[in-house]
């Protein structure tokens, strides 16, 4: 038994020695300044997709997941011959959840690139994790205008996003509230979390030089469910409109309290993308008929949005569940055009991908066709075409949600 | 006993600081409420409605406080799944309120409409309880005091993620009920309906289970086991029965608070039972713990302080955004009972034989 182990390890190793002659290419010599991802013969290409997929939030999550597996799926599931191999983290939409789940994946040398996060927060927590494991990360749905301000320090040298920045969202809800429905009262509430927080000052700064006046811009905690008090106190300034850009659960809270508060009865409401979702109407309940959301404008995506939506129906079997699909389907687009300019592939099906070119030459995207637009990268990492849309919801029943319906939309498109 | 100097020197210094922060959060509490009042922003009524907001807010801290106050009473222990106890209760009352609406019954009967979805959601959050006395508490009632609670924070995961795996992690929206949407008016003061609905109810059935404990013989037993489960035995009292019955009990309350909070705040969802659990711990500390009138006010003090509060005492120091800072009020107040009276507002003295 001894002798024949011996044996074959002997023919093993002699194997092994006549394979590496036979290659006789010279091997690679890996000189990016970040390293190199070696994917073998017979190894798949490992990309990763992290963001919330739990919690009252997971919808928004799962539907830029779905945006990248119909993304792989049109390459065929294949990159040159190699399979695509998709790892998903739950980042929770908290900052801590972020920074584990980007250590965790950062710890993983067999990913290539990323694709995530989808509350800003994540990213706040979790991307000093990637950037300094020489990864790069696209998001499709963060929105924080600071994730991509020339000034975002060191950390963020592997974070781009497709979404928009909030810097036009919050302009844009501004416009419409003043000019379109004519308040001059408005007044703001966020959670606390980057996006929301970000996002109404934003709002509240463009309402002001329109001429508004911000009468009162409170806060609660994320996990509130008593808005009364907080409404209560809002409606002593008497806002003719009322604009909470968070998610969706203590964005149901509000919607279904803010009512039944004196003064408050006939406030025009207005959320944003984070709560843009059939699950804030299941629950928000009736007050949501005739609530405003914004949103990216579904109807100024190029046709090919349109094939993908019959793509995402088919093979999920139902419309989908937010906003940020097509978003995630050209963060991945994006990923994988770069990596077919920069991989360097051997004879025998080796991968060799430098890191630091790979994320040069995702910023260096220009004029990509993607199907929620003509997108080019700027040097601080916004690769998004922002256009926004105001939406009303029309029906309260979350079963009548189809945003991109075109005979009967829910919600259905206000302004511009 | 002599004391060396250093010794005597830190506690000196531990109680100046102590007394200092004792001292400045009165201060605080002074000054904000001064300033607020002065500056008027707040009309009277609203004041009114702060107030009635946080009463039918405590009322349900106070239900599930109970609980926690009752189960603490006779083992010592502190149950941390009674939470999740209330979110099982809100699901029960929450399908059972989605049948009868669909078949049309609440709008005829609208006063069963409300009490079949309590009582199922009572029955419902009773047998989980029971269930996991059984399975989690039992098999550990001799073992050291930790091991129960490290059983009882495993139960709480378990109840939490198999609601999850059941309904998903999404959330419900409770059906309206339409007797309850509107304003009353009484004495001039406009109240939502639900409201106060919500708060008799959670009064009525705090005297029911006050009068269970203090009037019949079941409640006598309880307290006898309370006192000590080895004399108790002795006296001929099954003891797993009673403490079967006071986890049901407590759970009972637990499962109708969760309907009630579902009535309110109108969506549920598979963690909804985390924040007001530990609410509900809180008051039942501040009360005293053990003491079942005491879990009553404390819950209501909570509620109340936190609706209140953050208008009342922060707005007048220059907080913006003061709401934010809710949760803060809430365990302030816990440190500021602990600090003063560390066996909560109508606390019993703890004895040797129970500490």
């Amino acid at each position: 038994m001894k002798r024949l182990l011996s044996l074959i390890s002997l023919l093993v190793l002699a194997s092994m020695v006549l394979a590496a002659c036979g290659a006789g290419a010279p091997a690679y010599e890996c000189t990016d300044s970040l390293g190199c991802v070696t994917i073998g013969p017979d190894e798949p290409v490992h990309v990763a997709y992290w963001g919330v997929l739990s919690g009252a939030d997971g919808t928004l999550g799962e539907d830029s997941k779905r945006g990248v597996e119909i993304a792989i799926d049109d390459m065929g599931g294949k990159f040159h011959d190699h399979d695509i191999l998709l790892t998903t983290e739950d980042a929770l939409c908290t900052p801590e959840g972020g920074a584990t789940a980007a250590s965790k994946l950062a710890a993983d040398t067999s990913i290539v690139a990323l694709i995530g996060s989808s509350c800003s927060d994540e990213t706040v927590g979790g991307i000093a994790a990637i950037t300094n494991a020489g990864l790069t990360t696209i998001s499709p749905s963060n929105t924080r205008p600071a994730l991509s301000d020339p000034n975002r320090g060191p950390d963020y040298a592997g974070y781009l996003r497709t979404a928009h920045s909030d810097a036009f969202q919050g302009k844009a809800v501004a416009e419409f509230a003043y000019n379109v429905l004519g308040a001059r009262k408005a007044a703001t509430i966020h959670d606390g979390s980057a996006y929301a927080e970000a996002l109404q000052q934003v709002f509240a700064d463009n309402f002001a030089a329109l001429g508004g006046e911000i009468v009162a811009q409170e806060a609660v905690a994320k996990d509130a469910t008593d808005m009364r008090p907080v409404l209560t106190s809002i409606a002593a300034s008497a806002p003719e409109f009322l604009y909470y850009p968070v998610f969706v659960a203590a964005g149901g809270y509000i919607t279904a309290q803010v009512r039944e508060i004196a003064g408050l009865e006939d406030v025009k409401i207005a959320g944003s993308d984070g709560i843009f979702t059939p699950d804030f109407v299941e629950a928000a309940g009736a007050n949501v008929q005739g609530m405003y959301l914004s949103s990216p404008d579904f109807s100024a995506f190029p046709e090919g949005y349109a094939a993908f939506v019959e793509k995402h129906n088919a093979k999920y079997s139902e419309a989908p569940l937010s906003i940020f699909h097509a978003h995630a389907y050209d963060a991945t687009g994006i990923v994988f055009a770069a990596l077919e300019k920069v991989a360097v592939i051997q004879d025998d099906g080796t991968i060799y991908v430098p890191r630091k070119a790979l994320r040069d030459a995702i910023y260096a995207t220009k004029d990509y066709k993607g199907i929620t637009g003509s997108l080019s990268c700027s040097a601080s990492g916004d690769c998004g075409a922002p256009v926004i849309a105001v939406y009303e919801i029309v029906n309260s029943d979350p079963a009548s949600w189809n945003p991109q319906d075109a005979a009967n939309p829910n919600p259905k498109k206000v302004y511009p | 006993m002599r004391t060396t100097f250093t010794e005597r020197f830190v506690d000196l210094a531990v109680n100046a600081f102590l007394w200092g922060f004792r001292i400045l959060i009165v201060l605080m509490i002074v000054l904000g409420t001064f300033f607020t009042i002065r500056a008027g922003k707040y009309s009277g009524e609203q004041w009114i409605d702060f107030f009635v907001f946080g009463v039918s807010q405590g009322a349900i801290y106070a239900l599930i406080a109970l609980g926690y106050t009752m189960v603490y009473g006779i083992l010592r222990m502190i149950n941390f799944a009674h939470g999740d106890i209330f979110m099982t209760g809100a699901f029960g009352g929450y399908f059972m309120a989605i049948w009868l609406n669909s078949t049309g019954f609440i709008d005829r009967n609208p006063i069963l409409g409300l009490l079949i979805p309590i009582l199922f959601a009572m029955l419902l959050a009773a047998s989980i309880a029971m269930l996991v006395e059984r399975v989690a508490y039992r098999p550990l009632r001799n073992a050291p005091r930790l091991v129960p609670l490290i059983a009882a924070i495993g139960a709480s995961f378990f109840i939490e993620y198999a609601f999850r795996g059941f309904f998903g992690p999404g959330k419900y929206a409770y059906p309206p009920i339409r007797v309850l949407e509107g304003n009353w008016d009484i004495l001039g003061i406009n109240i939502l309906k639900v409201q106060v609905v919500v708060a008799i109810a959670a009064f009525i059935m705090m005297a029911i289970l006050y009068s269970i404990v203090m009037y019949t013989k079941m409640g006598k037993a309880m307290r006898a086991v309370s006192e000590s489960k080895d004399n108790a035995a002795l006296m001929g009292i099954d003891v797993n029965r009673i403490i079967v019955s006071t986890f049901a009990l407590g759970a009972a309350m637990a499962g109708a608070a969760g309907v009630l909070f579902a009535l309110v705040y109108r969506q549920i969802d598979f963690f909804m039972g985390f924040t007001p659990g530990v609410k509900a711990f809180t008051a039942a500390v501040l009360g005293g713990i053990g003491n079942i009138p005491g879990a009553m006010v404390g819950g209501l003090l909570l509620g109340i302080f936190e609706s209140v509060g953050p208008s009342l005492f922060l707005e007048g120091l220059g907080i913006t955004r003061a709401y934010q800072l809710k949760d803060v009020i809430a365990y302030t107040m816990l440190v500021m009972i602990l600090l003063f009276r560390p066996q909560g507002i109508l606390g019993e003295r703890i004895s040797k034989q129970k500490a």
